[in-house]
């Protein structure tokens, strides 16, 4: 059975998302996706447990050996990202029922879930895979469900988000695609483990460097990193509310898993930080993104273009660190890459419970909302303490590690600028706190009631994860550690 | 009488008021519920501390490890001198504001009234984890909290202005934290490997060995503008905005807790993570000495100029912060005797200053000096207790401030700080010049000018009490001061003077 | 004679540039599709034009014939083709979507009408 487990985490999901079809009631259906969601949860957990255990697991497709078949092969990375994805869709199910009820249409809230599905067993699949072109599929597979997931947004901008999302996320994979290509044009393998052996030895070409270029760019563009970023804040903002959770907390580590990957196991660190000048570019990006983008947020009228712009800014954090190019920064990026899933689903969360109860989310319409909503409101100030990176919540974690990277590198003015990012962050958080508890309440207001047990509940599961994580950090941080070295090939 | 051991008592010291503050959620309803926990958890952790008190010795070590935050870095807490002598200001302080508070808010039926005593009580607990830190990401973590949980009772009226107030008071407090204290934390932790409090100081060693003098000269100042609680110039402007909170958290917190916190800190770093050594080494030690300095006298210039009353307290408290900053920095001897028992000595002579002022606000509505001519003869209890407290800041016997002054001028001395002392007695004497003649009018102006016409209304006992004990304490501690200078002495000897 | 040689790679250029340019600079959401397709079939072409191995045929297995192109390409390319028209079909449902919820299918009278709301 334990060797079935990795194409069991994928193939789950993907055949359960047609049978909700079957289903008749919204309710059953929601039962039914709940109880994938969760069986995925524990499959991961045990890959997890069995990968720290005994090292990497590989499942071959068909019983076709690689590298001409196409193998799954798990080590903690992948293992890691498999929990956060799986825990994440599972809390997001659970909040579903009430939220998606009220944002889509009865009729429509079965194909919700049959797409939920897709995306997770995409998402699922891109994690799990050995296969650069599998690669590609999965990743597909989970961007082209959640554009439509997108779509099913009640305002009409959503329509548009989605079709600029569509058409920037196709662009990114078509430069995957390329280069995908021109790594097979130089290697003849698809085969992950095989290519980063291959492209060792490969002759330094112009093909190599072209290729390496579109792999990065192309990912970049999936990631939202300053300044291929534009489509993010409008995708999140207009889907609905548990759409946001999810995608918030899982779409763009994908990403960054992909450039992981990309980086370290098929060209490794050596050739990635010296052929383009990664170090600069990232820190470049990573700095403006930072600062543009949480100075952006500051300026928002509507709760989650704040949160969305956060996350950019966030993923910029995560560039950062990982431009760094030591384990501390890799470190940061991989903490990171739990603790904003942690934090961005908290409030995410926090403000679909919002959406149930206002039907906004504009920062004018929450006056007074923090006695009226005490728990959700405290949700958001904690989770957004856990953001500004106070300590004894997971953000602080994360930052020290960001911090300790630039010392290292003797790098302090970006300590500094680190450091200055959460300021900002504190300022908008300042800014829905003092709307929330300190401004009048406003007549339509006056009738609010907190949210359902229903919403509440993920919701402080997931706050109650920032605080837990953020003090007993043996998970995060042994798993982060021995990633880390195994990625930058130091021993333990 | 040894009922619970040390180690138990120190973590009971941390952890008692946030029991206390779940008990109040719980007990919402019961009328006089959470004022009888309040007092009662203020016993306690005066008991207790004291029993610490009685059981220290500088030979054994008391230490407890909590969890593991980062590798290497735990959350742990320890007792030492330093921090004995502050938990033994603030749980008695904090008990006494307990008293107080009750006869506060009832006299002035303040609205949410369980709320605050929750916050107090949560306060209470950063103030003890911040007094028995073992090592700096223990005392940060407390430091931050206590500035999250001091947020809610300075805004506590919810009007315009208290959020005004707030907002500064937040906004200071966490841009000096995160941007310069964070940094030199993470500084420290790099240059030092480790971010132990360590006797000798904890730089000592590596910058004497590698030269990295230059960067440790960075990390002072960094210290120095990061620990915004004891609002050194330019970061001192929170401390004024925080007046808007109710009396008692003014009094408490921002005459005791929150800024003795602060300078406690800066205590804790220079004689422990930089050293006596290594400080007097540093480049960078004279321009914030000079800057200590420039803050002392700038906040006595400014407190002459302000005619309410609270924020004229508000700015000889940064006078005073900076007398201690100042004796922290010189770090010899006498300097770290007089800033430790100023820590004290202040303590209770500003918060007999801050409950006078509640005093009067309950009893005739007034918050401006101007009005508070010939106020002698309505209320003669209050202002001679006002005059006590005045004695003592000023640092003219019979009042304590005497002996903590003395040795900060003979710490300055031996450092040969010319221009220093030259600041302390200019100063001493602004002190005369913004406290002493609020008492002198309320008791010595001309009939004529008395302005106090309606009658007062009567002060709740509690209060008097309150003030009663804070003005003797002052008196005794300069009668008796033997078992506060010992327990300085102890400080001076683990710091490896 | 290098440029007569890798002509297939100046054509998917080429067609690679079209694609993207017609998606940029053309305010019409079909046309922004029309550039997305040829972009993405600049890239089918290059992958097929790589398995092309010279003088060879198809791969399909027959007797008296040695050499064949390479097959792999080939599946990579009609798995992404696919992938591609799921993309397509799925941007033409969103602009119909689009159509009945703006009334008009061009970018900047879309833009403007958001901005009146």
């Amino acid at each position: 059975m334990n060797s079935q487990l990795p194409i069991l985490l994928v193939i789950v999901p993907l055949l359960a998302a047609p049978l909700c079809l079957f289903i008749k009631k919204p309710t059953l259906v929601w039962l039914f996706a709940s109880i994938v969601s969760v069986l995925a949860l524990l499959f991961s957990l045990i890959i997890l447990s069995q990968v720290w255990e005994t090292g990497e697991l590989v499942y071959s497709l068909g019983g076709w050996q690689a590298p001409i078949g196409i193998e799954y092969r798990i080590d903690l990375l992948n293992a890691y990202l498999s929990v956060i994805v799986a825990a994440l869709a599972c809390i997001c199910l659970l909040a579903a029922y009430k939220s998606i009820g009220e944002e889509i249409k009865k009729g429509k809230q079965t194909l919700f879930y049959v797409t939920f599905l897709l995306c997770l067993a995409g998402m699922l699949g891109v994690v799990v895979t050995g296969d650069v072109f599998n690669l590609f599929v999965f990743m597909e597979i989970a961007a082209l469900s959640s554009y439509v997931l997108i779509a099913m947004g009640k305002n009409r901008k959503a329509l548009i988000a989605s079709l600029t999302y569509l058409l920037v996320g196709t662009l990114g994979a078509t430069f995957i695609l390329i280069g995908i290509g021109l790594v097979y044009m130089l290697t003849g393998s698809l085969n992950m483990q095989d290519l980063s052996v291959l492209l060792l030895s490969a002759p330094q070409s112009n093909t190599l460097f072209t290729a390496f270029t579109f792999f990065f760019v192309g990912t970049c563009l999936k990631l939202a990193l300053f300044p291929l970023h534009w489509w993010l804040p409008n995708a999140y903002t207009y889907a609905p509310s548990i759409v946001s959770v999810f995608l918030a907390a899982t779409a763009t580590k994908i990403a960054i898993y992909i450039l992981l990957r990309v980086i370290f196991s098929l060209f490794g660190s050596e050739f990635s930080y010296h052929t383009l000048p990664l170090q600069n570019i990232l820190m470049t990006l990573g700095l403006a993104g930072i600062l543009v983008c949480s100075v952006i947020a500051i300026f928002q009228q509507d709760l989650k273009q704040i949160f969305a712009y956060s996350s950019v800014a966030q993923v910029a954090y995560m560039m950062l660190a990982l431009g760094m190019n030591n384990i501390s920064g890799l470190m940061a990026t991989l903490l990171h890459l739990f603790n904003h899933a942690l934090m961005k689903g908290a409030l995410f969360l926090a403000l679909a419970c919002i959406m149930y109860r206002l039907k906004s989310v504009q920062l004018s319409d929450i006056a007074g909302l923090g006695w009226q909503m005490p728990w959700t409101m405290a949700a958001i100030v904690i989770a957004g303490f856990s953001l500004i990176g106070l300590p004894l919540t997971v953000g602080f974690i994360s930052k020290w590690y960001m911090l300790l990277a630039s010392f290292e590198n003797a790098w302090q003015p970006i300590a500094l600028v680190i450091l200055f990012g959460s300021l900002l962050a504190a300022v908008y958080i300042w800014r829905i706190v003092e709307k929330a508890y300190f401004s009048p309440l406003t007549t339509n207001n006056q009738h609010i009631k907190e949210a359902p047990l229903a919403l509440l509940v993920p919701t402080w599961l997931l706050v109650l994860a920032n605080l837990y994580f953020g003090i007993d950090t043996r998970f995060s941080l042994s798993i982060s550690l021995h990633t880390a070295q195994m990625l930058l090939g130091v021993a333990p | 009488m040894t009922y619970l051991s040390d180690i138990s008592s120190l973590q009971l010291l941390v952890i008692l008021p946030v029991f206390a503050c779940l008990a109040m959620a719980c007990t919402r309803k019961l009328k006089n519920a959470c004022e009888l926990m309040s007092i009662g958890t203020g016993l306690v952790l005066v008991l207790v501390t004291c029993q610490l008190w009685h059981n220290f010795s500088l030979a054994n070590q008391v230490k407890v490890e909590w969890i593991e935050l980062i590798p290497g870095l735990t959350l742990s807490l320890s007792l030492t001198p330093l921090g004995l002598l502050f938990a033994l200001a603030a749980s008695t302080l904090w008990l006494t504001t307990a008293l107080y508070a009750i006869g506060y808010l009832r006299a002035l039926q303040e609205h949410s009234q369980t709320r605050f005593y929750q916050f107090f009580a949560l306060a209470m607990t950063a103030v003890m984890g911040i007094a028995f830190a073992d090592n700096l990401l223990t005392l940060y973590v407390f430091y931050e909290l206590l500035t999250l949980t001091t947020f809610p009772l300075v805004v506590h009226s919810g009007k315009e202005t208290a959020v005004r107030g707030g907002r500064v008071y937040f906004a200071f407090l966490l841009f000096t934290s995160v941007l310069f204290f964070l940094l030199a934390i993470v500084g420290t932790w790099f240059i030092g490997g480790s971010l132990d409090f360590t006797p000798g100081g904890l730089l000592n060693r590596p910058i004497m060995n590698t030269g990295a003098l230059s960067a440790a000269s960075l990390l002072l100042p960094l210290f120095v503008l990061g620990i915004g609680k004891a609002a050194v110039f330019p970061f001192y402007q929170w401390l004024p905005a925080a007046m808007v909170a109710p009396t008692p958290v003014s009094a408490l917190l921002h005459a005791v807790a929150v800024v003795k916190g602060g300078v406690f800190t800066l205590l804790k770093v220079c004689l422990y993570i930089f050293g006596t050594d290594v400080l007097v080494e540093l480049p960078s030690q004279q321009f914030m000495l000079y800057l200590a300095g420039f803050s002392i006298l700038f906040a006595s210039f400014m407190a002459l100029q302000q005619d309410n009353l609270k924020k004229r307290l508000a700015y000889s408290t940064i006078s005073q912060l900076g007398y201690i900053s100042m004796g922290a920095l010189l770090a010899n001897g006498s300097a770290i005797l007089g800033a430790s028992m100023h820590l004290v000595v202040h303590a209770f002579g500003k918060i007999t200053l801050f409950f006078c002022a509640g005093a009067i606000l309950v009893a005739t509505n007034k918050t401006l000096i101007s009005d508070m001519t010939g106020l002698g003869r309505q209320m003669p209890f209050t202002m001679v207790a006002f005059f006590i407290g005045s004695l003592t800041i000023i640092g003219l016997p019979p009042a304590a401030g005497l002996w903590s002054k003395w040795y900060l001028l003979q710490g300055a001395m031996t450092a040969e700080q010319w221009l220093l002392i030259l600041v302390l007695a200019f100063s001493s004497i602004l002190n005369i010049f913004y406290l002493l003649p609020i008492p002198i009018r309320a008791f010595f102006s001309p009939a004529a000018a008395i302005t106090v016409k309606p009658p007062v209304n009567r002060v709740p006992t509690s209060m008097v009490l309150s003030i009663a004990f804070s003005s003797t304490v002052c008196l005794v501690l300069f009668f008796l001061p033997e078992s506060l200078f010992q327990l300085a002495q102890a400080i001076l000897i683990r710091s490896g003077q | 004679m290098n440029i007569l040689e890798s002509f297939n790679y100046w054509i998917v250029m080429a067609l690679m540039m079209c694609g993207l340019y017609i998606m940029i600079a053309q305010g019409n959401l079909i046309k922004k599709i029309v550039g997305l397709t040829i972009f993405q079939t600049s890239v089918f072409i290059f992958y097929i034009s790589m398995a092309k191995v010279t003088g060879a045929t198809a791969p399909i297995i027959k007797e008296g014939l040695e050499l064949y192109s390479n097959p792999l390409p080939h599946v990579l390319i009609l798995t992404a083709i696919v992938v591609g028209i799921s993309t397509t079909a799925l941007a033409l449902a969103l602009v119909i979507r689009i159509r009945q919820a703006y009334g008009t299918i061009e970018e900047d009278e879309i833009r403007a009408k958001d901005r009146l709301e």
